[in-house]
C-alpha cells in the first residue's frame, strides 16, 4: 500500500507527467511512427538486398560453372580444330615434299634427262661429224669421177682431132709443123699423130628421116657370124685341117646302141625274167577264186560276122602257105653285124647334113 | 593428054603442099615469125591440112600448129576456137605413132597456158584419148601423152582430178618403169603435177604405188629425172602426215642426203623441199630426220647455196626447231644457227631474210639456253636492222620483229642484249628492258657490269610513260641500285649539282 500512497502522493505529478508524457508522446508519434517504419523499411530493404546479393551469387557461381563447362568445350573445339590445321599443314608440306621427288625423278627419268639429253646430243654430233665426211667423200668421189670423164672425153677429142689432122705428121723427108727443125724436140702433138690412124673416108651420106632427122638405117643389121677361120695355117693342097685329122684319128669308139646290145637279148631276157618268176613263185597250182562265174564271151564287133571268126589279123596277116616251108621255125640270124658298114653314112663331104665326129 | 600429065598435076599439088606446111612448121619455131604468121591468117590455112589425105602433112601440119600455140596463150585459144581440138582428138586414137605424138603436142601446147584452156581441151574428150596413147607401145607418144597430161594436171584440183578420174594414174606409174629417161622424166612431172593440189590426189597416186618405183630412182645418175623424182616426192609428203610417213618409209634416208651434194642445183632445191616437207609434219618425223644426220647435210647444204636455193633448208631448218626444244637443241649443236646468221646477213632478198628470221625467232624462243645460242651468233641487231630497214618488206618486218620478241623473251644473255638498248625502238625496248628487270635484281656482278657499260645511264634517259609495264621495268631496275647512283646517271644531274653549287653559301 504504501507504494500506492507513494504513487497517490505524488499524483498530481504523475498525472500531470502523464500527461506531459502523453503530449509528448502523442507530439512524437507521428514521428516515431514515420521513424519506424523507416527503419523496418530500410531492414526490411537490407534483408532483401542481402538476399538477392545472395541470389545473384548463386547465380554467378552457376553462371560461371555454367559459362566454364561451356567455354571448355568450345576451346576442346578450337584446339582440335586447330590441331587438325596444323596436321593438314604439315602433311600438305610433306605430299608436296613427295610430289616434288617423285615429280623431280619423273621428269629427270623419262620426260628430260639432262645427262640422257647431253649424251644424245653428243651421240647427234658425231653422227653429223660422220654424215658431213661421208657427204664430203661422196662430193670428193663424184668430182674426181666427173674430172676423170672429162679427161677421157678430152682425150678423145684430141685423137680424133689428131686422126682429123693425120695429114699434118711429118714424112722422113719434110717434117711437119709439129716437127719444127728450129726446136730441140718436135711437139707432143707429133707422137699422138703418129700413135693414130688417118680417119677412113667417110661412106656414102647416111639417110635420114624426112621430119624428125632420124638416120634410117639402110636394111636390117645382118645376123652376126662365126668369124672365118685364119687363113695362115691352112695347108696347100686338098688335106683337111690338121686339128680335124688329129680329131678323127683319136676319136673314140662311139658303138651304136644297136651295136651295144646284144643279139639275143631278148631271148635272154625273157629266160631271166621266167626264171625269177620261177623263184617267186610260192606255189605252181594256180589260185582261183572260189565262186568261179562264167562270163559269156562277148565277141569282138570288128573280128567276128555271121559267119564265124574272121582270122585275118588274129592268125595272119598275109596268105601264106606253110606247107611248102622247108622248115616250121623261122629264120633266125646268127652273124652279129659288122662295124664298118654302120658308119656308112658318115662321110667327110662338106655340104651334107652330117658333122663329122658327131655320131647320128 | 595422057594420063601422066594429069598425075603430073595431082604430084605437083601434093609436093607445094608438102613444102608449105614445112615451111610453116620451121618458121613457127622461132618466136619472131610468130606474130606475121598470125596475122597472114595461118590458122585458117593449117587446119584444112589437119585433115590432109597425106599423112606427112598431116603431122607436120600438126606440128606447126603445135608450136604456133605454144608461144602464147592468143593463138592457143585461137586453136580452140578454131575447133581443131575436136579433130586432133579424134584422130589421136585413129592415126600412126608419128601423128599421135604431133597431136598431143598440140594439146600440150594449149593446155599449157591456163586454167580454161586446159579444161577445153579436157571438154572435148582429150583425157580418155590421151590415157589410151599412154598404153601405146612407142615410148615417144607415151611420152607426149604424158606430157599433155601433165599440163592439163598443172593448174587445178579439178583438172587434175579428171585427169585422175581418166585413169591416168597406173599407167603412168607404168611409165616410170620404162627404160626411156625421157619418159620417166616426164611422166615423173606428171605424177608430181597431179599430187601437188590436194591429199586425196596424192592419195591414189600413192595407192597406184608410184612411191616405190620413184624412191628407187633417187640413186640415179641423170639429174634431170631426179629433179623430178625429187619434186613428185615432195609434192606427195606435203600434204600429210600419214603420206610423208609414207615416203620416208620408202627408205629413201641416207640415200637422200647424198643428192643434197649433187652438182645440179634444182636437184639440190628439191630434195631440201622433200625433206622440209616431211620435217614439218610431226616432231617423229623431224626427230627421224635429225637421227639420220638430215640437219647437218642441210645445215652444209644451206652453207654451200645461193639465193632461192637455198629457201627450203632455211625453212626445214626452222620446221625442225619449232617442234620441240629438243630438236632446237639438235639444230643448234649441228651449226645450225651459224649458217642461218650468215643467210641473213648474205642474202640481199627479203623473203629469204624473212625465212632466215623465222627460222632464227623459231630455234631460240624455247629456252634460255635457245636464246643465248642464238644471240651469241649476234643475230639480234641483224634482225633488228631488218625490222627497221625502211625498205623491208612488211612480211620481213613482221617476221623480224615476232622473231625479236620470241628470242628476248627467252634472253638472258646480258652482253647480247646490250647493244639493243641503244638502237631498239620503244615496243622493241620494252622486252630488252623487261629481260634486265628480271636478272638484274639476282645478280650482282650483272648489277655491276650494268653500271660500268653505260646501260644504267641509257635506262635513265629513256622516257617511259608512268603506269606502262616498260615504266615498271624502269623502276625495278632502279631499286637495285642505290639512289645516289640512280640520280648521278639521270640526266641533268650536273645541272643539279651546279645549282646546289650556287647556292651553297660557305660557313664563314
Amino acid at each position: 500500500m504504501a507504494t500506492v500512497v507513494r504513487i497517490l502522493e505524488r499524483n498530481s505529478t504523475i498525472m500531470e507527467e502523464v500527461f506531459e508524457r502523453h503530449k509528448l508522446a502523442e507530439e512524437d508519434r507521428h514521428r516515431e511512427f514515420d521513424a519506424s517504419v523507416k527503419i523496418q523499411a530500410w531492414f526490411r530493404a537490407a534483408r532483401v538486398r542481402a538476399y538477392i546479393k545472395y541470389l545473384h551469387r548463386c547465380a554467378n557461381i552457376v553462371q560461371k560453372v555454367w559459362r566454364g563447362y561451356l567455354g571448355r568445350g568450345i576451346f576442346r573445339e578450337l584446339v582440335k580444330q586447330q590441331v587438325m590445321i596444323m596436321r593438314m599443314n604439315y602433311y600438305n608440306a610433306m605430299a608436296t615434299k613427295i610430289q616434288k621427288i617423285w615429280r623431280g625423278y619423273y621428269t629427270r627419268k623419262y620426260v628430260h634427262n639432262y645427262y640422257s639429253r647431253k649424251q644424245y646430243l653428243e651421240g647427234l654430233m658425231v653422227k653429223n661429224e660422220i654424215i658431213r665426211n661421208e657427204l664430203a667423200e661422196y662430193t670428193e668421189q663424184k668430182a674426181a669421177d666427173r674430172q676423170h670423164a672429162e679427161a677421157i672425153a678430152a682425150q678423145k677429142k684430141l685423137l680424133e682431132e689428131a686422126s682429123k689432122r693425120h695429114y699434118l705428121i711429118s714424112t722422113e723427108v719434110v717434117p711437119s709443123i709439129y716437127n719444127s727443125p728450129f726446136k730441140p724436140h718436135p711437139d707432143e702433138m707429133e707422137f699422138i699423130l703418129r700413135s693414130v690412124q688417118p680417119r677412113p673416108p667417110t661412106g656414102p651420106k647416111p639417110k635420114r628421116d624426112n621430119r624428125s632427122g632420124i638416120i634410117v638405117p639402110q636394111s636390117p643389121p645382118l645376123p652376126l657370124s662365126e668369124p672365118l677361120p685364119p687363113i695362115a695355117q691352112k695347108l696347100q693342097g686338098p688335106f683337111r685341117p690338121p686339128n680335124e685329122v688329129l680329131k678323127q684319128r683319136f676319136k673314140a669308139l662311139q658303138p651304136t646302141l644297136r651295136v651295144q646290145t646284144s643279139f639275143t637279148s631278148v631271148d635272154e631276157a625273157r629266160e631271166a625274167m621266167k626264171a625269177k618268176e620261177w623263184v617267186m613263185r610260192v606255189n605252181d597250182n594256180i589260185f582261183e577264186p572260189f565262186t568261179r562265174r562264167t562270163v559269156p564271151y562277148e565277141s569282138y564287133l570288128h573280128t567276128t560276122s555271121k559267119y564265124g571268126h574272121l582270122p585275118y589279123g588274129t592268125r595272119y596277116f598275109r596268105e601264106e602257105n606253110l606247107a611248102q616251108h622247108i622248115t616250121s621255125s623261122n629264120f633266125k640270124t646268127v652273124v652279129s653285124p659288122i662295124p664298118v658298114f654302120e658308119k656308112l653314112n658318115d662321110t667327110y663331104a662338106k655340104g651334107t647334113d652330117t658333122v663329122p665326129g658327131n655320131p647320128v | 593428054m595422057s594420063s601422066r600429065q594429069v598425075l603430073q598435076v595431082f604430084e605437083q599439088y601434093q609436093k607445094s603442099r608438102t613444102q608449105f606446111v614445112q615451111t610453116i612448121a620451121e618458121l613457127s619455131s622461132r618466136p619472131q615469125n610468130i606474130e606475121i604468121l598470125q596475122n597472114a591468117g595461118v590458122m585458117s590455112l593449117l587446119r584444112p591440112l589437119l585433115l590432109d589425105i597425106v599423112p606427112t602433112i598431116q603431122q607436120t601440119a600438126a606440128l606447126a600448129l603445135g608450136r604456133l600455140a605454144n608461144y602464147n596463150d592468143d593463138l592457143a585459144e585461137a586453136v580452140v576456137k578454131g575447133d581443131i581440138l575436136p579433130q586432133l582428138v579424134y584422130s589421136l586414137a585413129e592415126q600412126n605413132r608419128f601423128y599421135k605424138k604431133a597431136a598431143a603436142f598440140v594439146l600440150r601446147a594449149v593446155a599449157k597456158h591456163s586454167p580454161q584452156l586446159a579444161q577445153s581441151v579436157v571438154d572435148c574428150g582429150a583425157l580418155d584419148a590421151l590415157v589410151i596413147c599412154l598404153e601405146e607401145f612407142d615410148p615417144g607418144v607415151k611420152e607426149a601423152a604424158a606430157w599433155a597430161l601433165g599440163y592439163i594436171a598443172r593448174h587445178n584440183a579439178e583438172l587434175s582430178q579428171s585427169v585422175v578420174d581418166a585413169g591416168a594414174v597406173p599407167l603412168l606409174v607404168l611409165c616410170i618403169q620404162e627404160p626411156e629417161l625421157s619418159l620417166k622424166r616426164i611422166s615423173a612431172s606428171a605424177l608430181s603435177d597431179i599430187c601437188k593440189h590436194s591429199p586425196e590426189l596424192a592419195q591414189t597416186v600413192v595407192d597406184a604405188g608410184a612411191i616405190a618405183h620413184l624412191a628407187q630412182m633417187i640413186l640415179n645418175p641423170d639429174a634431170k629425172l631426179k629433179r623430178q623424182v625429187f619434186s613428185a616426192l615432195s609434192q606427195i609428203a606435203k600434204h600429210s602426215v600419214d603420206l610423208a610417213e609414207m615416203v620416208v618409209e620408202a627408205e629413201i634416208f641416207p640415200a637422200v642426203l647424198t643428192c643434197l651434194k649433187d652438182i645440179d642445183e634444182y636437184v639440190r632445191k628439191n630434195t631440201a623441199t622433200l625433206i622440209r616437207e616431211i620435217v614439218k609434219h610431226t616432231p617423229e618425223l623431224a626427230q627421224l630426220v635429225v637421227n639420220a644426220g638430215g640437219v647437218a647435210a642441210v645445215v652444209d647444204y644451206v652453207g654451200e647455196s645461193k639465193g632461192n636455193v637455198r629457201l627450203p633448208g632455211v625453212m626445214m631448218l626452222g620446221y625442225v626447231a619449232a617442234h620441240s626444244e629438243n630438236l632446237a637443241m639438235a639444230v643448234i649443236v649441228s651449226k645450225g644457227v651459224t649458217q642461218l646468221a650468215i643467210t641473213l646477213a648474205e642474202e640481199p632478198e627479203d623473203h629469204i631474210q624473212a625465212a632466215a628470221a623465222w627460222a632464227l625467232g623459231q630455234i631460240g624462243r624455247h629456252t634460255p639456253e635457245h636464246a643465248k645460242a642464238v644471240a651469241v651468233a649476234n643475230v639480234l641487231p641483224k634482225l633488228l636492222q631488218c625490222y627497221l630497214r625502211a625498205d623491208a618488206s612488211e612480211d620481213l618486218q613482221t617476221k623480224s620483229k615476232k622473231a625479236l620478241k620470241n628470242i628476248l623473251q627467252k634472253c638472258v644473255h646480258l652482253p647480247a642484249l646490250e647493244p639493243l638498248l641503244h638502237d631498239a625502238p620503244a615496243n622493241i625496248l620494252k622486252h630488252v628492258v623487261g629481260q634486265f628487270s628480271k636478272v638484274l635484281p639476282h645478280d650482282a656482278k650483272a648489277r655491276r657490269l650494268f653500271v660500268t657499260s653505260g646501260g644504267l645511264k641509257k635506262v635513265q634517259e629513256i622516257k617511259a610513260e608512268p603506269g606502262s609495264a616498260l615504266h615498271e621495268y624502269i623502276n625495278t631496275i632502279n631499286n637495285c641500285y642505290p639512289e645516289e647512283i640512280v640520280r648521278y646517271y639521270s640526266p641533268g644531274y650536273s645541272e643539279q649539282l651546279l645549282e646546289r653549287v650556287e647556292q651553297y653559301q660557305p660557313v664563314a
